[in-house]
């Protein structure tokens, strides 16, 4: 009994500087504190709660804290580093159940908090739980005063379950009606529970017309969700379409104008990831105050980096097979085998830790339930800043004049006197460039490794051939409706099954339309 | 008109030193014990009779790729088919001596499995299994391969989709309640037809097997691509729309040819998985489909002969750098791609024709017009 003992030796030992200060909260509300009736203990607690003071605040901490005493007279004492307990003081114990109910109160008065995080904390908090009559005081209270919109929202849905468990059937009422708007799918379970029958035959809820209208709500509640859910799957559909469209953009470049087969497309995408994780090593190293902003200078490392290994490639390896694309495919490949060891021998065959910056972090709540999290956010956005700026440089620039003259008819572009081979090499460049952007991307929402580049390689030629070769828009819609089907498959079928289905699909889609969903028109034998 | 001879003179007294050779190996092994001089170690037996099946599958690549200009990357799928066709039998074969004492192999045990999925059915039968190592590839490559050729899919579109097939596969595969043991795949072979599957005696006769399919697969392929059927298929290659416009259909022919190429690549997984006691999915990452082309390019593509040199030749090559340098292998492999596509586009057979008759032009089988197949 390590309280007797402790308070034994307060008694003993009066030198200790403390001195035992009145609550000054009414003693009639404190005295059941230090009395044996549980039930009464809980009950004490909540009512002190409802004062919703600050020295009610300061009660319940001191009685988590366990610096709460009682004396035989039965006075409930805070203990401060200030002063003495008079003799006899006992330290009041605390049990779990008691523990838990004064965490619940405490949390609950953080709801009047003058600090805004603190309240939408404790708001957020106080969601999870299930509704406690109890609290009801507390949270009218917290209602009136708060100003802030979301946690008003929040706070209001809080005191309409407390209300659904309220003797008064118009309280009941009006807490059914408002919740009709709400879209949480965490109040189904209450309302559910007045709907149902209880053993003996007679409803939950007595009144016929509150069923009805709890029952209207549920349907409406449950539209919500699932409208919020398909929401969700639309918005992780455009996310996941967005990664595929930063893997395959480059190689919509490289393979659809140049109609090279780059299958060490995903090591570059590898090299754009790695170079991110050198850039916040050094960060982390020399500018440790800037480290949420190392994705800023990895972005143009990254691309200058990708550029130069695309370039350097391009010059020794893929000129000379220029018109042969099996040989093509089968020395990239064996560029990807060296690029893949080369960085599992400098960096080791370990993934590396690639961190979020901070602001990237967290996410925004909508619809209710729907949490969309930065980082994907910004990753949607990066790509459709990424097509711009190719959809810029190809058609806006005078490299871009000549990328499209080289592709369309080299020797007449040669001809004219554009340098075709510098043309190569420099398209060649944008597109590894362009998986170097992906890379960063991709090293915000996955693993990084020495294999990250082959698990997009299939996914990045399966979009570049359903877009259709050649075809910017292509790609996009390709990446984009790839994404979604995968993500409205995936609750049916499962992961896998969904990606297998996919790639069959696929296989069977250029079977019928061999050019792609959006072809050149032109005449071809072949 | 006059069909050629399936080999010249010469070459058929190479082959035919070559395979008296390999037939000599198992007997060294198990007339001389271990320490004699002209003992061959069974470590050295396995390892020439997994690169027997490496080079089976290598050889029927080729005659895809090499003769009718078809770049597969997805026979390591039909490998492995065949492989885990075999593997039903050898898990079956197991019978109650599995860690769990089951009737039902260990992995189907461990996912509470209390019957036999479906397409087990049989599987017990070892004439059965025999039977679905050539249907099931066989099948697929007809089904797949069919309405690839009939949409005209050719050059690299056929190779990515082939890719695609195989890892679309491999994740199938790699799902444990596919039925073939997830990651893990079938191993832990005791018996086969009743005879211990380590046995000296059985990994000589199944070395022989693979021997003389191998032999038999290589002469099938001569004679085929020496007939009349082989002249259509080189015409596949080297101009498919010109053939066309003469009037033949190339759809039937590339389909018998890829069909034909699927059924040996499932018959070399077949025979490998007994003699190397393993099968899992990375049998069919698209990385192994990939390195069976490279087989085939380094030995020199368009010869039949050339693959099979260019399995061993790789092969050795890896062997030997996964134990002596296990960080350079990659690296080597790499390489060995780039150069021979840059360099040494008809393989070792190339070299050496090259340097045998310098003024002479090479004769027609040894030099295909590598550079036009997807023209």
């Amino acid at each position: 009994m390590a309280h007797h003992f402790r308070s034994f030796l307060a008694a003993i030992a009066l030198c200790l500087p403390m001195l035992a200060a009145q609550a000054a909260v009414d003693p009639a509300l404190l005295r059941p504190l230090a009395g044996d009736d549980p039930d009464a203990r809980i009950e004490a607690v909540a009512r002190i709660a409802a004062l919703a003071s600050d020295d009610a605040r300061k009660v319940l901490q001191a009685l988590q804290d366990e610096t709460l005493y009682a004396t035989a007279d039965g006075r409930v004492l805070v203990a401060d580093d200030a002063g003495t307990l008079p003799d006899g003081a006992e330290g009041i114990v605390v049990n779990n159940r008691l523990r838990a109910a004064v965490a619940g109160a405490l949390s609950g008065m953080a709801l009047l908090s003058p600090d805004v995080a603190q309240r939408r904390a404790a708001a957020q908090a106080l969601q999870g739980q299930a509704a406690d009559p109890a609290q009801l005081p507390l949270l009218r209270k917290a209602l009136l005063a708060e100003k802030e919109a979301d946690i008003r929202a929040t706070l209001q849905t809080l005191v309409a379950v407390a209300d659904l468990q309220s003797e008064d059937a118009a309280l009941r009422k009006a807490a059914v009606l408002g919740l009709a708007d709400s879209g949480n799918p965490a109040l189904r379970a209450p309302l559910q529970a007045m709907l149902e029958r209880r053993p003996d035959g007679s409803h939950a809820e007595p009144d016929a017309s509150l069923r009805a209208a709890a029952e209207a709500t549920l349907r409406a509640i449950d539209s919500r969700v699932a409208r919020a859910e398909f929401a969700g799957k639309l918005f992780y559909g455009i996310s996941l379409g967005s990664v595929l469209l930063l893997a395959a953009l480059g190689l919509a470049i490289t393979f659809g104008l140049m109609g090279i087969i780059n299958m060490a497309h995903g090591e570059l995408l590898m090299i754009g990831a790695y170079t991110t994780y050198v850039c916040q090593t050094l960060f982390r190293q020399y500018l440790p105050g800037a480290l949420d902003w190392y994705l800023l200078a990895a972005l143009p490392a990254a691309f200058l980096v990708a550029f130069g290994v695309g370039v350097l490639l391009e010059r020794t390896v893929i000129r000379w097979l220029y018109g042969r694309p099996l040989e093509t495919l089968l020395a990239t490949w064996g560029i990807s085998l060296i690029l893949m060891q080369l960085v599992r021998t400098v960096f080791g065959a370990q993934n590396v830790e690639v961190a979020n910056p901070s602001w990237m972090a967290g996410g925004v709540t909508v619809l209710g339930s729907l949490v969309l999290s930065y980082n994907r956010i910004v990753i949607i956005a990066f790509a459709a800043l990424v097509v711009a700026a190719v959809w810029l440089i190809l058609n806006k620039t005078r490299l871009g004049l000549f990328v499209r003259a080289v592709m369309q008819n080299r020797r007449m572009a040669d001809c004219v006197g554009v340098p075709t081979s510098r043309i190569d090499m420099m398209t060649f460049g944008l597109g590894s460039g362009i998986a170097g952007l992906g890379g960063v991307a991709l090293s915000q929402l996955g693993n990084v490794g020495p294999d990250l580049g082959q698990a997009y390689i299939v996914d990045s030629f399966m979009v570049v051939v359903l877009g259709g070769v050649g075809q910017l828009a292509g790609t996009v819609i390709g990446a984009i409706g790839l994404g979604e089907v995968n993500k409205f498959l995936e609750p049916v079928a499962g992961a896998v099954l969904a990606k297998i289905g996919i790639l069959v699909f696929i296989i069977i889609f250029i079977q019928r339309r061999p050019q792609g969903l959006f072809a050149l028109k032109g005449r071809s034998v072949e | 008109m006059n069909r050629p001879a399936l080999f010249s003179k010469p070459a058929w007294l190479a082959l035919g030193a070559v395979t008296v050779a390999a037939l000599l190996l198992p007997l060294l092994n198990l007339a001389f014990p271990p320490g004699h001089a002209l003992h061959v170690s069974g470590y050295a037996l396995g390892l020439v009779g997994k690169f027997m099946c490496y080079a089976l599958a290598a050889l029927a690549l080729d005659l895809v790729w090499g003769y009718t200009g078809i770049l597969s990357l997805g026979h390591g799928l039909f490998f492995a088919l065949g492989g885990y066709a075999h593997g039903m039998y050898l898990m079956r074969a197991i019978g109650r001596d599995g860690v769990y004492q089951s009737a039902l192999p260990d992995f189907m045990v461990f996912l509470d499995w209390k019957t036999y999925p479906w397409y087990w059915a049989m599987t017990d039968s070892f004439w059965y299994c025999m039977a679905l190592v050539v249907l099931v590839p066989g099948v697929l490559a007809f089904v797949f391969g069919y309405f690839a050729f009939r949409s005209r899919i050719k050059g690299v579109y056929f190779s990515i989709i082939t890719q695609a097939l195989t890892y679309a596969f491999m994740l199938l595969f790699f799902r444990n309640d596919t039925g073939f043991g997830g990651n893990n795949g079938f191993t832990d072979f005791k018996r086969i037809l009743g005879f211990d599957i380590t046995a000296p005696g059985t990994r000589a006769v199944l070395y022989l097997v693979t021997l003389a399919l191998l032999v038999g697969a290589l002469l099938l392929c001569r004679w085929i691509v020496t007939s009349r059927l082989g002249r259509v298929l080189q015409a596949v290659r080297d101009s498919e729309a010109r053939l066309m416009f003469i009037g033949y259909n190339p759809l039937w022919f590339k389909l018998f040819v890829w069909t034909l190429s699927a059924v040996l690549c499932g018959i070399a997984g077949a025979l490998y998985v007994p003699q190397v006691g393993i099968i899992n999915p990375s049998e069919m990452s698209p990385a192994n489909s990939i390195e069976m082309v490279i087989w085939a390019a380094v030995g020199g593509r368009g010869t039949l002969v050339g693959p099979i040199i260019g399995a061993f030749t790789v092969n050795g090559l890896k062997s030997w750098f996964t134990a002596a340098f296990p960080d350079l292998w990659l690296f080597a492999l790499g390489l060995l791609f780039i150069l021979v596509t840059l360099f040494m586009q008809q393989g070792i057979l190339g070299l050496i024709g090259k340097m045998k008759r310098r003024p002479a032009p090479a004769d027609a089988a040894a030099t295909p017009a590598a550079s036009k197949e997807a023209a």
